[in-house]
Order: C-alpha cells, then structure tokens, then sequence
C-alpha cells in the first residue's frame, strides 16, 4: 500500500508537471466538474448570508490576532488540555513529528490505527513512516481512502479525490476490495467504503486525526466532517493522537461563531457540515482513555517570522482559492508538488520551505485575485505572492539573464530620454519579425487604418507568448510622438 | 477639468489609438487634457514579478510628474490597480530606506485624484451618455483588475450600454480571468495558453464582432489568440468606442489620410 | 520533548515579539464582531425554518405537545419498522413507547454495533443552519451513541430552537467543556464527483420529534 507522497523538495517546477497534466484531458474534465459544483453552491449561500463580509473581518481579525499571540494560546491551550486529561508533544519537523507519533502507537498496543483526512500528516508523510514501523494505517475518509487504495496522491485539500471520476474509482474498489461486480454509482462506491471501514472502527483500537481548530481557553478541539469517519475515529478507539499545526489555535470558545459559519459555506458550500465535533482532553465514559495532541511546527515559525508572508497562517483549509483559481481549474492539484495545491499552497509550500524549494510556486498565479475575494479569513494571497516573487528573484541574483532583462527595461523606465530611444529601437528589432499583412481583419469603422503587421514567432523566454498566440507589432507612431506633433501643429 | 494623462508606457508604445481616443473623449466633453512629458511607466511589470527595488524609483516620478494635476486619468485598470494597491507601501518603503520623507504624505495625496479611464467618466464625472455611435455588436471583457481590485462593477456596460448602436453581449464567466497575467503568460505559457482558449470560445460563442474592456494587456492577449486563429473578431479598448462619433465615422468614410493606428 | 516546547516557543517569540496574557487579552478585547447575533425572525417562523432545513436533509419532522410525545415515538418507530431502540441514561420513561427500549449500559463498541436505532432528546436546535446540538449529559449520553446506529430518532422541545448559528454557540458557553457535537442531517460525503450521498458511517436515517404547542 506504499505510495509515493507529494514532497516539494523533489517536485518538478511547476511549469513542467502543469505541462504534462494540461494533457490529462480526463483529469481536467473532473477538477473541472468538481470545482465548477462547490463553487455554484458556495457562491449561492454566500449571497443568502448577509453578513458575509463582517464574518470574514472578524475572522480574520481573529486568526491574525492569534499568531500576534501565538506564544500565550499555545501555553494557554497546553495547560487547559492537560487539566482535561491530555498529553500534548512539541514537534519540531516531520522527522520528530513522525516519531512521536510512531511511539504512541506502539505504546498503545496496538499494530494499526485508523485515520481522519488531515493534510497535517500528509506534510509529515505520517503513513510511510507508520509503515516502516511496521503499523498499518487505514485512511477512513472515502476521499483518502481512494487515494490510500489507489496509490495516488491528494490533488485537494477538502475533496482530495476530486481528479478522480466514478469509472476510475470503481476500478479501484474492484481490484482493492475484491468486490469484482461493483456498480458505479456514487451510492454504489460509498457503500462499499462504508462496509469495508465498519470492521476497521469496530476493531483498530488507535485513532490518528488532525484538527480544524485548538481553542486554548477550553484546552478543546473542534473537528469538522461529512461522512462520521471522523466521529467513529475519535470516540470508538482507546486512543486517539492528533497531529495539528501550531497555527490552528484560536483563542476563544466565542471565536467559533464566525469561523464554523465560515468554513463550511467556503468549504463544500453547505449551511453546516454533518458533523462537529468538540471537546477537550479525555472525558470518562465517552471516547478514547488516552488522548495526544502533537503541536507540530515544521517551518511554521519561520513563516510567522516574516510579516509579510505571517497572514498565510490564518489559513481555514477551506480550499476555496483552489475551486476559484483559474490556474488550478486548468492542472489540478499534482502540478504544485505538494499536499498543498493551489493559491495557498502556491504561497504556503514555499515558506514551510524556507524557500529553498518550490521557487517556482509564486509565480502559478496570474494574479487575478479571485483567491483573496472568496478567502472566508482574507488573506491577500495575491499580495504575498508577490513579495515571495521578490524573494525568488533576490535569491537568483543579478546575474539572472531575467534579472538583466528586467534591471535593463527598468533603467529605461528611469528616464524619458531612454525611454523613447528604446521605444524607437524597439521598432527597428522587431523588424524582421514582423509579417505584414495586405488585408485587413477590422470589420468596423477606420478602414482606412493603416493595421501594423502582426508577429508569429518571438525568440528565447518570450516564446511562451507565440506558442498559441500572435503579437500585434509596434505602430510607427507613438503616442507621445502624436501629442508632440499635434502641440505644433 | 484640467485632466492630466497618464497615458502608461505599453499604451505609448502599443497602443497610442487608445491615448488619442481618451483624448478625443475629454475634450469633447469640455476638459483640458495635459501630457506631462517625463512620465513613462508605473512600475507594475517589476513590481508584480518580484523586482521591487527596480519598481521603486518609478512612484517618486510618477508622483513628481502628476502631483499638481486637479485630476489623473489612465486608461488601464491593472496600472490604477498597482498604485492603489501598493504605492502607499513602496513610499513607505522608500521613507524606510532613507528616501524623500515628503514622499509618504504626498503620494496619500495624489492617490485620490487618480483614476481608471471609465471609473472617471462613471464615479468622478457620474456620466453614462457621453455622446457616443458606435453600430456594431461588441462584447465586454472585465479585466481582474478593474473587476477585483477597482470595483469597476457594471460601470463600463452602463457606458456602452449608452452608445447609440451600439448591441452589448454578454460574455460566459465574465469574472474569470483571461490568463494574461504579466510575465505569468510567459513563464507560464501552457497554462496561460489554456485559460485564453476558454475566454476567446466565450468570446466567440457572444457572437461579437468585437470584444471591449478597460484593459489593453488583456486585449492584447485575447486578441494574439483570435487573430492566430483568424477569427475575424477584433478588441478594441473602451476609450476608442466611446471616442466614435456620427461625426467622426463620416469623417472616417470620406476622408482617407488619417492614419489612426 | 521540553527541548522542543522551549525551541518552538522560543522561535515564536522572536518570530513576532514577546507577548503576554495581559497584553493579549487587552488586544483581544478589540477584535470586531459585527456580524449578526441575534434572531430577526419570529418564533413561528424560526420553527418553520428549522422544519424547512430538516426536510433538506432529508428528515422527517413530526410536531407533538409534551403530553403525546409517546404517542408521537409510537408512531414514528412502527412507520420506520423498528422494534428495539437504544437510549441513554435519563431519557424521559413516558417518552419510550411503542418498541423494545435498552438503556446504555456502556456497551463495547461490538455491542453497539448490534443496535440499529437509537432515540435521544438534544440540548439544541439551529433553525437557519438545521443543526440539532448533542452533548454527553442525562437523555443524550456518550457520543458513540449516536453516531454506530443507523437510524437516530432525536427529540427536541420548540423552545431550544434558536435561529442563528451565533446565538447557539453562546448558549452553550456555559456547558462548552462537555463533549459536543453538532449534526446537521445524516452523515454525507461528495467525494465521488460531487454527487452529495446521504449516510456513510454515521446514522443514514435521521427523523426528528418537535415537542411544544408552538
């Protein structure tokens, strides 16, 4: 059942794997039905809600308010959660976090565990190291579930399945389950999951989850969910460890009630979710008797030390940047080498990074902003992108051929003397590439237009732009040039 | 209004029909329009791929150039977005740095004054008639700037809407971008090459003989596509129809030695 | 385990400044909330509402006064065809009619696993959202309760239906160290292409009782 995890210290660039998926027609197709389904009911449940905006402020306020603090919530939230009978573990990487993990189980007893989506523990790659510890982990979200089964990788942070339709899961169950006259509708598959977990929540005595918020005050832990994997992951078993990013405190009880109005209409784009979960610590008589929390932080400080890019942690994993995003719709979430794909991977990977890898995430943007305008906690993801975009570029140094292209047109820009000699010269380049043409396209007024040639084929690192597209040539006349005239005359 | 023009620098360069058509639209609405000579580009290019120390000496001339103006027009969402959008924090910046410390207080003073091309006829002027004829079908592109960052709304449709023969269609996912992006549509050439294919099909399913929009990066994006393709269907920005005039094509018709473009 | 406590703590202070309870609480106390708190519907509406959304779900909702509860259980269970129902400590005894009824006796999860249905009354309602609130206290029991049956039949007074997501949270304050959870229809998934399908692992039957004269 091993797999290969998405690891951003290993992952194409960007351009290269979004290359290859752009062929994936089949692929496309399913982002492409799927983003376009969660963003119709999103969009209508957000209109119905007239308080949207003043929900996403305070929210936001809320969660920049805790990274402010994070030091307080996070000593605060220990303390509540051990007075409530829990254990919380400090981890400084994947490596300790993995351990860590590794270790409870073991000393629970037990050989397998079963699991509760979190994208915490696919950062981590929690379930090879499970594995080379000889425990068997049983991911029991059906999304993951299909991903655990077919060896694939998650392409979402919400519906990680998303890339898959139900011909390719069908197909999967068949050969995994050995259920070899499996239908293929939806009810069909999610049946067969449901039978094939039953056994496992019943029997697995060790629980793995990670959470959607810690709230320091109660010492509590709010997990949301659909299908009730979640719930039967975190009241049937002995023991029950989550693995949460530092950043997930929040610092209230009260601070609940713009963010669960939020994540669910953002999220899948229903009122509520099925189910939320919350408690804190170990309660007698109902759920696990021993009960872990691992406070993870694997580059996680190094994101709030930049403040800047710290908004990135106020992130809900709520995934709608990804159903908005053009440059998503089009590749899906592979492209981006990481478990987190889309606009908030695009800014989040690189950080975690310290941006030694995933340099070429920044720039999977065309910065249209339809990210920052549904993000239910406003982080200005276009506006990091750009400063991360300014690291990238430091980091490169001058002696980038870019880098002496831009230093050049930007000296240019520095006087109008040098601005219109290039301008001139600009026309005499492109010379020999330009095709003229005898007849007009215009079928409007001007004919009499004189229409400047059009260019088919441009050298080097614009040849992007002539691939799938012609460039109009440069008129003989500037515009500044016009106005001059025109003074004199 | 004395209105100065910042015409930016891939509109005097590329695209100087649409300058002159700004031009043709404020006088004939009894503005003064003024050229200031030292301006050239707003920074955005370098700003937006990362080059920011490059990006920062173009806000003190931009604010040297125009800080005496009653009123700044650019016919460019995504320019009027970069200076709202970011100038305040490149003077900050700047200040930071040991720069002109006046440079601050008098870039939050011009900001206010400056203004995309239909948002100044539409919010400053609060016009939607402003004299136009225009009889083709035409369709309306929002640019993600004029859309996101300027909060254009439905004020270029109300413009058009306005213009005498003019029928304006609307386009599929007017919100979605058209994958232009600056450098992203080089650096990220099969992407931004997928999302231009499905704005030039909305484009074509309008049936529009021609496609608007407050943007001319943009057109000049869809219109690369279109005219590879050899779809006959033109761009054309907003400032140009609206500069057309029963006049101005009977002109056009009878008087052959004008060359506009 | 210490070494790493301090070492992350450590990061976080010089990352984004010292801070303090102190310092933080006055911080916190300037956080805006402006957004809705309080119900703008009437009562009669707020109880339509909440009908309304159930019925989304896929619930069925039956309305009794507080003296035909039992009747009303009765009924619904013979509609369902159910003949043993499980039900947790405290569940009012002249509620408990028309079927076989076993309190829990903290069964293992197997034994659970042996019951298909399960009633139990709620702590709250929330009408714009249709969410019913569970919590562990006398009448609802533990979690797992509610969650291995397939089938739960939840009964809830008119007056513990509130209409905002908002004015619920800050009923519960008081009681907010109890286990809790909110449902909102049976469980659910969309993972297959979108498809929403009804009922997964938790309960796929869902049917609701509203007691009051309302």
């Amino acid at each position: 059942m091993s797999r290969v995890p998405l690891d951003p210290r290993t992952a194409p660039a960007f351009q290269t794997a979004a290359k290859m998926l752009l062929g994936d027609a089949q692929l496309r197709k399913n982002v492409r039905h799927a983003t376009d389904v969660i963003q119709n009911k999103r969009r209508k449940l957000v209109e119905e809600k007239h308080d949207w905006q003043l929900l996403r402020e305070s929210a936001r306020q809320i969660r920049a308010h805790a990274l402010q603090h994070l030091d307080v919530y996070l000593d605060e939230f220990e303390r509540n959660f051990t007075r409530a009978g829990g254990v919380v573990h400090w981890a400084r990487d994947a490596a300790e976090a993995q351990r860590i993990v590794v270790a409870l189980v073991k000393e629970s007893g037990s050989s397998e565990v079963i699991k509760i989506k979190s994208m915490t523990t696919e950062e981590v790659q929690l379930n090879n190291a499970l594995e080379a510890a000889g425990i068997r982990a049983y991911e029991t979200d059906l999304a993951e579930l299909i991903i655990q089964l077919g060896e694939d990788q998650p392409s979402h942070i919400v519906v990680p399945a998303l890339h898959k339709n139900r011909a390719q899961i069908r197909e999967i169950f068949r050969r995994t389950m050995n259920l070899p006259d499996l239908g293929d509708k939806p009810a069909d598959l999610a049946d067969a999951a449901r039978r094939f977990l039953r056994e496992k929540f019943l029997r697995v005595k060790t629980a793995v989850s990670g959470a959607n918020f810690l709230i320091a005050e109660t010492g509590g832990i709010c997990i949301v969910e659909s299908e009730g994997n979640g719930r039967m992951c975190l009241t049937l078993p002995e023991t029950l460890i989550s693995v949460v990013g530092i950043e997930k405190v929040i610092p209230r009880w009260q601070d609940l009630e713009p963010l669960i109005q939020l994540l669910p209409r953002s999220a899948t784009g229903e009122r509520m979710n099925p189910y939320n979960s919350l408690w804190s610590g170990v309660h007698p008589g109902d759920g696990p008797r021993a009960m872990h929390v691992v406070l993870l932080d694997n580059g996680r400080t190094n994101v709030l030390a930049d403040s800047e890019g710290r908004q990135t942690l106020q992130c809900i994993r709520c995934a709608a940047c990804q159903n908005a995003c053009p440059v998503y719709r089009q590749t899906g979430g592979h492209a981006y080498g990481s478990v987190y794909a889309g606009p908030i991977g695009a800014i989040l990977t690189p950080q975690l990074m310290h941006m030694e890898h995933s340099q070429t995430l920044p720039y999977a943007s065309s910065l249209c902003g339809a990210c920052y305008e549904v993000c239910p906690v406003k982080i200005n993801i276009p506006e990091v992108l750009i400063h991360l975009r300014n690291k990238v570029v430091e980091q490169n140094g001058w002696y980038a051929p870019e880098s002496l292209a831009m230093k050049a047109v930007a000296a240019v820009f520095r006087s109008e003397r040098r601005f219109r000699a290039a301008q001139r010269l600009g026309r005499i380049a492109e010379l020999p590439l330009v095709k003229s043409e005898k007849r007009s396209f215009s079928i409007v007024g001007q004919k009499q237009a004189t229409k400047p040639g059009w260019i088919g084929w441009l050298p080097g690192l614009l040849g992007g732009w002539t691939d799938t597209r012609d460039l109009q040539a440069m008129p003989k006349e500037t515009f500044r040039d016009w106005w001059e005239k025109r003074g004199k005359a | 209004m004395k209105v100065a023009l910042f015409i930016t620098c891939y509109n005097d360069t590329l695209f100087p029909a649409t300058g002159k058509a700004v031009v043709d639209v404020l006088e004939r609405l009894g503005h003064t329009v003024e050229f200031p000579p030292g301006q050239t580009c707003c920074g955005q290019m370098h700003w937006n791929t990362g080059y920011q120390v490059e990006a920062l000496p173009l806000l003190p001339r931009f604010v040297s150039q125009f800080e005496h103006a009653e009123a700044v027009v650019v016919p460019s969402s995504s320019c009027v977005a970069m200076m709202r959008e970011h100038y305040p924090m490149m003077a900050e910046r700047i200040v930071a740095e040991g720069g002109d410390a006046t440079l601050r207080q008098r870039t939050a003073a011009l900001l206010p004054r400056v203004w995309e091309f239909s948002e100044f006829l539409t919010k400053k002027l609060g016009l939607t008639d402003v004299g136009a004829y225009y009889p083709h079908r035409v369709t309306y592109h929002a640019s993600c700037h004029g859309l996101r960052s300027l909060g254009l709304g439905d004020g270029p449709q109300k413009l058009l809407n306005a213009v005498r023969g003019l029928e304006l269609v609307e386009i599929a996912n007017l919100e979605q971008c058209c994958g232009f992006g600056g450098t992203f549509a080089v650096k990220n050439a099969d992407v931004s090459s997928a999302m231009l294919s499905e704005k030039t099909r909305a484009v074509l399913n309008t049936g529009a003989e021609e496609c608007t929009a407050c943007d001319n990066s943009c057109l000049m994006h869809i219109q690369g596509a279109l005219h590879r393709q050899r779809t006959g269907v033109m761009t054309r920005h907003i400032a140009e129809i609206l500069a057309n005039t029963e006049a101005s094509e009977a002109a056009n018709d009878t008087d052959g030695t004008e060359v506009t473009l | 385990m210490t070494a790493a406590r301090e070492e992350i703590l450590q990061k976080i202070r010089s990352a984004k400044g010292v801070s303090s309870p102190e310092v933080a609480a006055t911080a916190y106390a300037g956080i805006e909330r402006s957004y809705q708190s309080s119900a703008q519907l009437s009562r009669k509406e707020i109880l339509h509402l909440f009908e309304e959304r159930l019925r989304e779900y896929d619930a069925s909702v039956y309305r009794a006064s507080a003296a035909e509860v039992g009747a009303a259980v009765a009924g619904v269970l013979s509609g369902r065809g159910v003949h043993r129902v499980l039900v947790p400590e405290g569940l009012p005894l002249e509620w408990q009619q028309g079927a076989e009824f076993v309190a829990d006796r903290g069964f293992s999860s197997a034994k659970l696993d042996g019951f298909a249905s399960v009633m139990t009354t709620a702590t709250l309602g929330i009408a714009e959202t249709g969410t019913i609130v569970l919590q562990n206290v006398s009448g609802q029991g533990r979690r797992a309760l509610t969650l291995v049956p397939d089938y739960h039949l939840c009964i809830l007074s008119t007056n513990q239906v509130v209409e905002t997501v908002v004015e619920a949270m800050r009923l519960l304050e008081p009681t907010r160290n109890l286990p809790t959870t909110l449902f909102s229809g049976p469980s659910a998934t969309a993972d297959i292409e979108m498809t929403r399908i009804k009922g997964v692992h938790g309960p796929r039957f869902v049917d609701v009782v509203l007691v009051g004269e309302e």
